[in-house]
């Protein structure tokens, strides 16, 4: 009721103002990332999308509460579970899935598809398929923003399987020595494949596993955009202000399999339906704007409609697109190429 | 007899053998609960309990380590690697540890231990998924590398690397895990080391190993149509090479077509060339031609990815050019 006693109309959440405009814009981000996935999922059961493809839905409030707390310059890299991230930084969605599609002008012209997403120009460092692997390349990022002394930070996302991986370890110790401008987000979705936090982890709280290397760590409800966009802000200051890296753990939840091929048997209904609909970061966001006065029932469900016309339209775009061209096969393996074809005798290979 | 897939003969095989012998367990990734991301432990958990067939959390390089040191203490792990991409990261246990721990302690200690998994490419999956790295492997002595083109194989040979008393690589396919086959019930073993001849033919020899056998196979059946008699051999094990069925075949053929899915340079099939040029150069009537994946990270748009790949067609036209009719 603050918010509406304000004179700029908006929401204050925990001491932090947030203006009508912002929300609607973190709603809007959200709920594109959300239908934009549902379409993913229903492309690849047609079968137009191949290979692995993870969905996000239900973790949207992490990857736009993230990207409202950060500078573009910030540098950013997650796991294979990128097209959230990657749409929130601003990349262009119809390049996104093309990419989906193995298409010319997929962001990575095809060559990498769902799993490998990058965009030098957001400073969106990956889309990496090997668990974990994104750790140490943070930390390289974000040592050479303490090299350069650019004022950037660098957000290295994992999931709270990849946390598991020794690599993390190695990098956390490097981040703190020389105290280097790197959040390292984990977003714990509760589940790497089929294995529970409780079964991969001797420390569950993953917040706490920073403190042998004297890494503040700090735990927030990823399912609320405005929570997680507050103190995902002073982690980020943190780093920011020179202080070396913070480890922040993001509660949430994936509403889909792990991958789009896993039919994540080993969870219960009523365990989906408790996040799904007791915690949905979309509906939330939704029933505060609506209880501060700043939107309608109506306005979001029009709002609905013109995100799936919207995303429909992007699908269609990317599908008309041609496949890469079969020269595509031998670019970008060396800045200058070498040969790499060895006819046999009768045969151009 | 029975007719069962290449995912229930591994299966089968890891189960006769826990039976038989309790020091044998299976630790990986999603193998006990999940019953494995291939589902090539389904039910084992069930079977042996949890203290024999173990879930570990994803951390390859420690899990890695700890069948290195439990095949040191005397037990006889099975390590499941999800897919080989994903070993890379405990290759300093797989390379600096289980295969050089008898030469480096004077052969007090051993790894008798397997190391297994989905290799080879895969479908649309991209750089970090798709990629046979069976040459990487192979080039370590101390290492056995194991690689099963159909059902039978896959369980005589998976029991036989379980019973070894050294560190095996056992790389099967993620593609070939639903073939069919007839495979034997019970005790069925396939020393290491021993190549077979999956088709005899007179004209051309072709050599293939794992999904590539069968590619060879059915180039072997297009060649038959236009009257060339391929010998298709599979050597079932990259090392020990079984060079001597190869030689026999190139003996009576006088021209040799290596086949592999991975990268050219430096590949397994430079091996068996050499081999054949080295100890088989009076025997060739023309020079052996190399049938490989191209020399690029695997691209995920499908047509990229097909051209990546070597196919039945590629292997048709060398084994052609290979016998003078190309
Ligand atoms: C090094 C490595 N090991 C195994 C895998 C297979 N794998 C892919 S995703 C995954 C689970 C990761 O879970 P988590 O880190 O919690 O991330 P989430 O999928 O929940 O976002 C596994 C085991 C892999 N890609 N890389």
């Amino acid at each position: 009721m603050s918010a509406k006693q304000k004179s700029k109309a908006g929401i204050t959440h925990d001491g932090l103002f947030f203006s009508e405009e912002s929300l609607h814009e973190m709603h809007d981000k959200m709920l594109f990332i959300r239908r934009f996935e549902e379409k993913a999922g229903q492309l690849y059961g047609l079968k137009k999308i191949g290979g692995f493809c993870h969905l996000c839905n239900g973790q949207e409030a992490v990857c736009v509460g993230l990207e409202h707390a950060s500078e573009p310059a910030d540098y950013m890299m997650t796991s294979y579970r990128d097209h959230g991230h990657i749409l929130a930084r601003g990349s262009d969605p119809t390049a996104v899935m093309a990419e989906l599609l193995g298409r010319a002008g997929g962001i990575v012209k095809g060559k990498g598809g769902s799993m490998h997403m990058f965009d030098i120009e957001k400073n969106f460092a990956g889309g990496n398929g090997i668990v974990g692997e994104q750790v140490p390349i943070g930390l390289g990022f974000g040592f050479s923003s303490w090299y350069k002394d650019d004022g950037r930070v660098t957000i290295c996302i994992m999931g709270d399987g990849g946390i598991n991986q020794g690599a993390v370890y190695e990098s956390f110790n490097m981040a703190a020595l020389w105290k280097l401008p790197i959040v390292f987000l984990v977003e714990n979705n509760q589940y790497a494949m089929g294995t529970s936090l409780e079964r991969a982890s001797a420390e569950t709280q993953l917040f706490k596993r920073g403190i042998s290397f004297k890494i503040p760590g700090m735990k927030i409800d990823g399912m609320d955009v405005l929570e997680f966009e507050k103190k995902m802000g002073e982690a980020m200051e943190h780093a920011r202000s020179g202080k070396g890296p913070m480890l922040v753990e993001a509660m949430t939840y994936r509403y889909r399999g792990h991958s789009m091929s896993d039919p994540a048997t080993y969870r219960t209904r009523a365990e989906v339906d408790e996040w799904r609909s007791g915690r949905d970061p979309i509906a939330r966001l939704q029933a505060q704007m609506i209880e501060a006065g700043l939107a309608t029932e109506e306005h979001f469900k029009q709002k609905d409609k013109d995100i799936k016309k919207e995303v429909a339209a992007i699908a269609k775009a990317a599908e008309a697109q041609p496949e890469p061209d079969a020269a595509e096969l031998w670019t970008d393996i060396y800045t200058d190429p070498i040969e790499n074809a060895y006819p046999y005798p009768g045969k151009v290979n | 007899m029975s007719k069962i897939t290449y995912r229930e003969a591994l299966n089968q095989a890891m189960c006769e053998e826990m039976k038989r012998d309790d020091r044998v367990f299976l630790m990986g990734e999603e193998v006990a609960e999940y019953n494995g991301a291939y589902k090539i432990s389904q039910g084992m958990l069930e079977k042996f309990g949890p203290k024999r067939v173990i879930d570990t959390p994803i951390t390859e390089l420690g899990f890695a380590g700890l069948g290195v040191g439990a095949s040191m203490a005397g037990l006889r792990p099975v390590i499941e690697f999800m897919t080989w991409n994903f070993a890379i990261l405990a290759l300093d246990q797989i390379v600096n540890a289980a295969a050089k721990m008898k030469y480096m302690s004077g052969g007090q200690y051993s790894c008798p231990m397997v190391f297994r998994g989905a290799g080879g490419s895969a479908a649309r999956v991209g750089a970090q998924h798709s990629q046979s790295l069976e040459n990487w492997l192979a080039n370590v002595p101390g290492l056995k590398v194991v690689m099963p083109s159909n059902p039978a194989d896959a369980k005589g040979l998976l029991k036989a690397a379980i019973r070894d008393n050294d560190t095996v690589v056992f790389i099967e396919n993620e593609i070939n895990y639903g073939d069919v086959g007839e495979v034997p019930d019970g005790e069925y073993i396939i020393p290491l080391g021993v190549a077979d001849v999956k088709r005899v033919g007179s004209d051309v020899t072709i050599v293939a190993h794992s999904r590539m056998t069968g590619f060879a196979l059915e180039a072997a059946k297009i060649l038959a149509e236009q009257g060339i008699e391929a010998e298709v051999i599979d050597p079932r094990t990259i090392r020990p090479l079984d060079e001597n069925t190869i030689l026999a075949s190139v003996a009576k053929t006088n021209c040799a077509v290596v086949v592999e899915e991975g990268w050219r340079f430096a590949g397994i099939g430079a091996e068996i060339s050499a081999r054949i040029m080295e100890r088989g150069f009076d025997d060739l009537d023309s020079p052996v031609i190399r049938v490989t994946g191209k020399d690029v990270p695997m691209p995920y748009a499908a047509n990229l990815e097909s051209l990546a790949l070597p196919s039945v067609l590629d292997i048709v036209e060398a084994a052609r050019v290979a016998c003078g009719r190309g």
